[in-house]
């Protein structure tokens, strides 16, 4: 399979996993309240792409979904956007300069992305000019917002990287690491 | 890992991104509700109203579930709360009784039959399709619309008392502003007072991301000392200098929940807890006209 045409299906599955990632949040998790919280599913799919894909599919992940969440809540264009890809684009990096491999990792990731998604919003909401204390059932809701979202990140990410697994490019790492975990020999064993 | 160029491409797209959200949010938070951004958005909802509304029908099962485990947890509580608030009610009952038959005989008296009260209006239920994905309770999205009567400004309700208004609304949906939205403000009066000892006030979010705390404030007299917990918050139908009135007059809001005079003193303010059921609203009914 060529190069470009592997780029246009990853595209394409991209693009209906955003389209599927809002629908759901907004037409089912939204209304669901676990043990008075509700999770959100918008950062977690960014995430699990920037874990897969990178920091430019992440950040363009992020802005799409922001943009849609926005269109079909009717809130203020723009905001959740500018979250979502600043989030996208954090974990991207992350995978570029860390890659962290760890089975907790993504519960930490997750976690940590639901946390500048809340936070984040919740700063732009006081810019744009909530003019309310900030309350602890606020902070309260958050907390359990971003620690739900964290355990909800493992699942989340294990079903994004079965969708989107066909057509990722190889990561030349991964497949370096593959070849010790999967019986083929070391270059000491080798010598 | 990656060259120079590479690098250089993705800022640059990482810019332009950013960018693109800042010019949105800003032309979108600049712009009136007839902007071009929220007729985009309005033209968007008229689309997916009738799939959203088929999804929230079909998901209502796993929503209730959801809900039933999560109720079952204060059920206990709920209930205790519950059994003493129907002793007192019984025991309010019986004096609202002899107030009613008052209050019936004075109305005849006085030709009032004909004022605008919510049991008079014409009324259209819906269902509450989205609600906020955010913890900050602000707003919903019902399905109806200007197709079956609903504009700008008017009131919503659920089985218990005030919701918010109307802000936005398509052919087949409507954004409602809760009460507990930042930007909400309702004109409000303490039912039961009248006359010289009226008091009234401005009903707006407490503590944002609390559904269950409303704030009377600017209280009108400003030391109104006679205010008390337990006492019913309803919509005074009076336009005040901040907000204008949408809503009729004599809607229930809430029931005073904290007096604290250091509050009433300083800031002029009680606490209220809203009668709706803002955290789970699954319908609503639009208040389209009163009655003449």
């Amino acid at each position: 399979m060529s190069a470009a045409n592997l780029n246009l299906r990853l595209l394409l599955r991209l693009a209906i996993l955003a389209v599927v990632a809002v629908f759901l949040q907004v037409a089912a998790i939204a209304q669901l309240r676990i043990l008075g919280a509700t999770a959100d599913l918008s950062p977690l799919v960014v995430m699990a792409v920037g874990l897969l894909c990178g920091t430019l599919p992440a950040a363009s992940m992020g802005f799409a979904i922001g943009i849609m969440v926005d269109v079909a809540l009717l809130q203020t264009m723009g905001l959740t956007s500018l979250v979502l890809l600043i989030a996208g684009w954090w974990v991207g990096r992350l995978r570029e300069l860390r890659d962290p491999q760890s089975p907790l990792a993504p519960l930490a990731i997750g976690a940590a992305v639901a946390a500048i998604s809340t936070i984040g919003y919740g700063v732009g909401q006081f810019l744009l000019g909530v003019e309310s204390p900030l309350s602890w059932l606020l902070v309260g809701q958050t907390l359990s917002t971003i620690i739900l979202d964290g355990l909800l990140a493992v699942p989340v990410l294990a079903l994004v990287r079965r969708w989107l697994a066909p057509v990722l490019p190889d990561d030349p790492r991964r497949r370096r690491r593959r070849a010790y975990t999967t019986g083929g020999l070391s270059p000491l064993q080798k010598a | 890992m990656y060259d120079r160029k590479t690098v250089r491409r993705r800022r640059a797209v990482l810019g332009l991104l950013v960018a693109c959200s800042l010019i949105l949010l800003t032309a979108s938070f600049g712009e009136g509700t007839g902007g071009a951004l929220h007729a985009v958005q309005r033209g968007v909802a008229n689309v997916l109203s009738p799939v959203e509304s088929v999804a929230t029908g079909a998901l209502k099962p796993f929503r209730d579930l959801f809900g039933w485990v999560g109720d079952t947890f204060s059920a206990k509580k709920d209930n205790k709360a519950l059994r003493s608030e129907v002793r007192e009610l019984r025991a309010q009952n019986a004096d609202l009784q002899d107030a009613a038959a008052d209050g019936r005989a004075l109305r005849k008296l006085f030709d009032l039959d004909g004022d605008i009260g919510i049991d008079g209006a014409s009324q259209v239920t819906a269902r509450v399709v989205f609600q906020s994905a955010t913890v900050w309770y602000s707003t919903i999205k019902i399905d109806k619309g200007t197709a079956d009567g609903v504009r700008d400004d008017q009131a919503v309700v659920d089985g218990d008392g005030l919701v918010g208004s109307v802000v936005d609304v398509g052919s087949n949906w409507a954004k409602v502003q809760l009460i507990t939205d930042a930007q909400s403000g309702v004109t409000a009066r303490v039912a039961g007072t009248g006359g010289a000892n009226l008091i009234t006030g401005t009903v707006s979010v407490g503590s944002p991301g609390n559904p269950k705390d409303l704030l009377l404030g600017f209280l009108v007299p400003r030391l109104a000392r006679s205010i008390a917990v337990g006492d019913v918050v309803e919509t005074s139908g009076i336009a005040s200098s901040r907000f204008s009135s949408k809503f009729p007059r004599g809607i229930p809001i809430g029931r005073v929940s904290k007096v604290n005079e250091n509050e009433i003193d300083t800031s002029q303010q009680v606490h209220v807890t809203p009668f709706a059921s803002l955290r789970n609203l699954d319908y609503v009914q639009v208040i389209t006209a009163p009655q003449a």
